[in-house]
């Protein structure tokens, strides 16, 4: 009686224990916005968090691509750089047009064609990516190294490595509206409006759909994937693929937000983008992680810059700051992989017990 | 005191040794003696125990309970460098050489002779690798890198790096043959009577019956983890240790013996299948089977003999392949698993957790996986259909499962079988391939396996099992192939079948291949 007592005891205690682990980014989150709002007054305000919302969407929407090709049990470093250079093609588009020398005419875009353009050099750098890494056979991490560096070779020959300032475009060339990505739709900033569908569609294609689940087994084991008949290549060429066109996006939302396109904007991104999905849980060993989850870690590392912004601590603090949260985060991560293995292997001895 | 003398002849006696892995025992109270100067053979079927043993003298492995005696009284090891320490060396089965380094470097390696304390004494390292390589009559060039060499070449220097150790007592030799020409097999039973005359004892594990009345001295036999039988091989002869390999004893569901399988429709046919090796040779030649509607066909041969290999050709694993393979008389075109899935097979790969799983999924996706299209309606997943049919398949082959939400860690060896199994049949497959689907898995849960496959095999499922262990596939098939050095060596009818057969059988290819 007393024993039974005592072990269901421990059981919610573990539960308990489990249930504030899979929640602690938020807990966290939540945390560090009741220490800003003492720390600075006006931290709270509609407009600070607007605000905030408007520079989390950025690496975000990058980190959401991003947790996609970690579960896989991959990296992309070639993010930032594909930020760098769609915001240079967007921006060379509505400036200088597209000149093509054998007819001797320069042809200008209207908005909408010059995104989908923007969007597929995205794409196709995803895809590059996805080839060199699946029929190839390199190393992630090598292959979108390579690819961050001839991705910003390219933003750069771009304009020789100028920036192309006060992109707004020119109403008789018909190819204004640039701006609406730096807009506000009912109060909120588009970029966040972005990220929020970006974050639906992914977090229920990730759950919902035959691919989803098929990343996940790829990252989760790819040899017992293959066997079991996913078709591993396609699939993470396809989640690069996404990567790029996220990165693309982002390109395109810094480039209006800025009314400038400069080739080097986007440099570190990847590593914020990271960041975020770790601190969202997800395992750099593949197989777990959430969109959600994602999305909370981009909104730490949001608070923790633009709330040590307002209190006045110095840029360099920051770095270190950011920097031993993301440790702790995989420390207790590891922790909670730990518990959960030891909670399995109770289950399955008490199982043999029954 | 504990400490017991040996026998003046006896170098090393191990006492009572078990070894007892989660889920299994390994080894189970093992007593065995190493004779001073002499070749000691172990032999047993695979999963028997040898290499357990084996990497507990030499420190590999630290048993769970027993002791080791050698002439100065009780020794313990607690890594390999203790052993080493004792004079033991052991050449492992699979070959454990740095391929990036060359051939002095290996020779030496944690063993490097230095001058002034720091400085590496290549001359000398080179040196003396000249003079143990022309022992060894295998004049190699010391700097040349070990990953160009010829794996009987690298088998010698294997050899060549236990020699150097200065007191080496008992050398143990793990299949040290198995991928040896003739000629440097010949060479090598020349080096191992050198060293017993120079005093020095080997432990030598082979599956090659005759080498072992040609080589061994002693011979001991393990069978399921447990000492069966030890004697002088003067005395013996080799269908005693057939006898005493195979035992008698455990009793499987078996299959119904009075069925005329020649008016069942055929379903499989595999004609010339032939996979050639890397590097030359072939992991399979030439081999010719069928599958009839409803039977089992069981797939008996020993471990790398090419078993596994005919089941990723007709997967779709193995590209390479040449020979056809006909499904229903039509002859396929194979690309890759998916298509072969969606054409009706259905695999059960040999590692349950490298292979089979994934474990960072739960007990329902596992299930679910390789079916997941049937009900994705458009784009999204039917999450209600494929729960339904996930209950159902826990339900058909009795899964033992709380909660299908639960992480597949969870479940003991048998259940993750079953659903591994589980995922096979819910593809509705024509035809099943199970690779080793008893392995480490508790007597119980065999049972179930067998029933399941029984059950499925009565409904019209084609099945194919590849086993290591006899008395399983002897009860469990209607018809068996042997497979031996990727040549299929004998084909038995249910009434045919005889333990005595399948093991001959067995090891034949190997002396067919190196009379060639």
């Amino acid at each position: 009686m007393n024993l039974s007592i005592k072990k269901s005891s421990k059981k919610d205690n573990h539960s308990l224990t489990m249930t504030l682990l899979k929640g602690r980014t938020f807990i966290v989150l939540i945390l560090l916005m009741v220490f800003f709002s003492f720390a600075s007054s006006n931290f709270l305000s509609t407009n600070t968090m607007l605000l905030l919302a408007k520079h989390v969407a950025l690496y975000g929407i990058l980190a959401i691509g991003m947790t996609y090709v970690i579960i896989t049990g991959g990296i992309d470093l070639s993010v930032g750089a594909i930020v760098g250079l769609c915001g240079m093609v967007a921006g060379g588009m509505i400036q200088k047009g597209l000149t093509l020398t054998f007819f001797g005419v320069t042809l200008y875009f209207s908005v909408p064609l010059i995104i989908l353009f923007t969007l597929l050099i995205g794409a196709i750098i995803g895809l590059l990516n996805g080839i060199i890494i699946t029929r190839f056979n390199v190393a992630p991490f090598i292959a979108t190294l390579g690819i961050m560096y001839v991705a910003r070779g390219f933003a750069m020959l771009h304009s020789n490595g100028a920036t192309y300032s006060n992109i707004i475009g020119n109403t008789a060339l018909g190819n204004t509206g640039f701006s609406f990505f730096d807009s506000r739709l009912l109060g909120i900033p588009v970029g966040v409006l972005i990220l929020i569908i970006i974050a639906v569609i992914a977090g229920v294609l990730l759950k919902r759909t035959t691919f989803g689940w098929h990343i996940f087994a790829i990252g989760g084991n790819e040899r017992a994937a293959k066997l079991s008949g996913v078709k591993v290549n396609k699939v993470k060429i396809l989640v690069y693929i996404f990567s790029g066109v996220c990165a693309a996006i982002v390109g395109i939302i810094t480039a209006s937000q800025l009314q400038a396109a400069h080739p080097a904007s986007g440099e570190g991104w990847e590593m914020n983008a990271i960041a975020a999905a770790v601190l969202g849980g997800t395992s750099m060993m593949g197989g777990i992680g959430t969109i959600g989850g994602t999305v909370v870690g981009a909104f730490v590392i949001g608070v923790i810059s633009d709330g040590m912004v307002m209190c006045g601590v110095s840029e360099f603090w920051q770095m270190i700051i950011k920097g031993v949260v993301i440790i702790l985060a995989v420390i207790v991560d590891q922790f909670q992989r730990r518990m959960e293995a030891k909670i399995a292997l109770q289950a399955r001895n008490e199982a043999k017990n029954d | 005191m504990t400490n017991q003398v040996l026998q003046n002849n006896i170098c090393l006696h191990a006492e009572k040794m078990s070894k007892i892995y989660p889920g299994t025992k390994a080894l189970d109270d093992v007593s065995f003696d190493v004779y001073k100067g002499k070749v000691n053979v172990l032999i047993g079927e695979n999963g028997a125990g040898k290499s357990t043993l084996m990497k507990i003298i030499a420190g590999i492995e630290q048993p769970s309970s027993g002791k080791i005696f050698m002439q100065d009284g009780e020794v313990y090891f607690k890594n390999v460098n203790d052993a080493r320490a004792c004079g033991i060396g052991i050449i492992h089965q699979e070959l454990s050489l740095f391929p990036n380094l060359n051939v002095y470097q290996n020779i030496f390696m944690s063993k490097e002779k230095t001058q002034h304390k720091i400085g590496l004494n290549n001359p000398e390292h080179i040196r003396l690798t000249k003079i143990i390589m022309e022992k060894l009559e295998h004049p190699i060039d010391p700097t040349t890198i070990v990953g160009d060499l010829r794996v009987g070449q690298q088998q010698m220097i294997e050899i060549a790096r236990n020699l150097i150790q200065d007191d080496l007592k008992i050398l143990i030799m793990d299949e040290p043959t198995s991928s040896l020409s003739e000629q440097e097999v010949h060479v090598l039973f020349k080096i191992m009577r050198e060293l017993n005359a120079e005093g020095i004892s080997i432990v030598y594990i082979s599956h090659r019956l005759e080498e072992i009345m040609q080589i061994g001295d002693y011979v001991t036999i393990l069978r399921d983890g447990k000492f069966i039988d030890s004697s002088a091989v003067a005395d013996i002869d080799i269908s005693w240790i057939v006898q005493k390999m195979v035992g008698k004893g455990k009793s499987y569901p078996q299959r119904q013996q009075n069925i005329d399988w020649s008016k069942h429709e055929k379903v499989l046919e595999v004609k010339n299948l032939t996979l050639p090796k890397k590097g030359g040779g072939y992991l399979l030649q030439n081999i010719n089977f069928n599958l009839k509607k409803g039977e089992i066909l069981g797939i008996y041969g020993l471990m790398g003999a090419g078993r596994t290999e005919i089941f990723e050709c007709i997967m779709g694993l193995r590209p390479e392949h040449t020979g056809d393979i006909l499904l229903h008389e039509q002859k396929l075109n194979i690309h890759n698993v998916t298509e072969q899935i969606e054409r009706g097979f259905a695999m059960v790969p040999e590692d349950r957790q490298s292979e089979g799983l994934i474990q960072t999924m739960n007990i329902g996706k596992n299930i679910s996986l390789s079916s997941l299209k049937k009900y994705a309606k458009g784009l999204f997943l039917n999450t209600h259909q494929e729960e339904t049919s996930i209950d159902n398949e826990i339900n058909a082959i009795h899964i033992k499962v709380a909660d299908k939400k639960l992480p597949i860690l969870s479940l003991s060896g048998g259940n993750q079988q079953k659903v591994v199994i589980g995922k096979g049949l819910l593809t509705q497959p024509q035809i099943l391939l199970l690779d080793e689907p008893s392995r480490g898995i508790d007597i119980g849960a065999k049972t179930d396996v067998f029933d399941i496959i029984n059950h499925y095999a009565d409904a019209g499922l084609s099945i194919i099992v590849i086993s290591s262990e006899l008395e399983e596939i002897e009860a469990i098939a209607d018809r068996i192939i042997v497979i031996s050095n990727g040549i299929k060596t004998a084909e038995l009818l249910k009434n045919e079948i005889t333990e005595d057969k399948l093991v001959m059988a067995s090891y034949e290819g190997h002396t067919t291949a190196s009379a060639v």
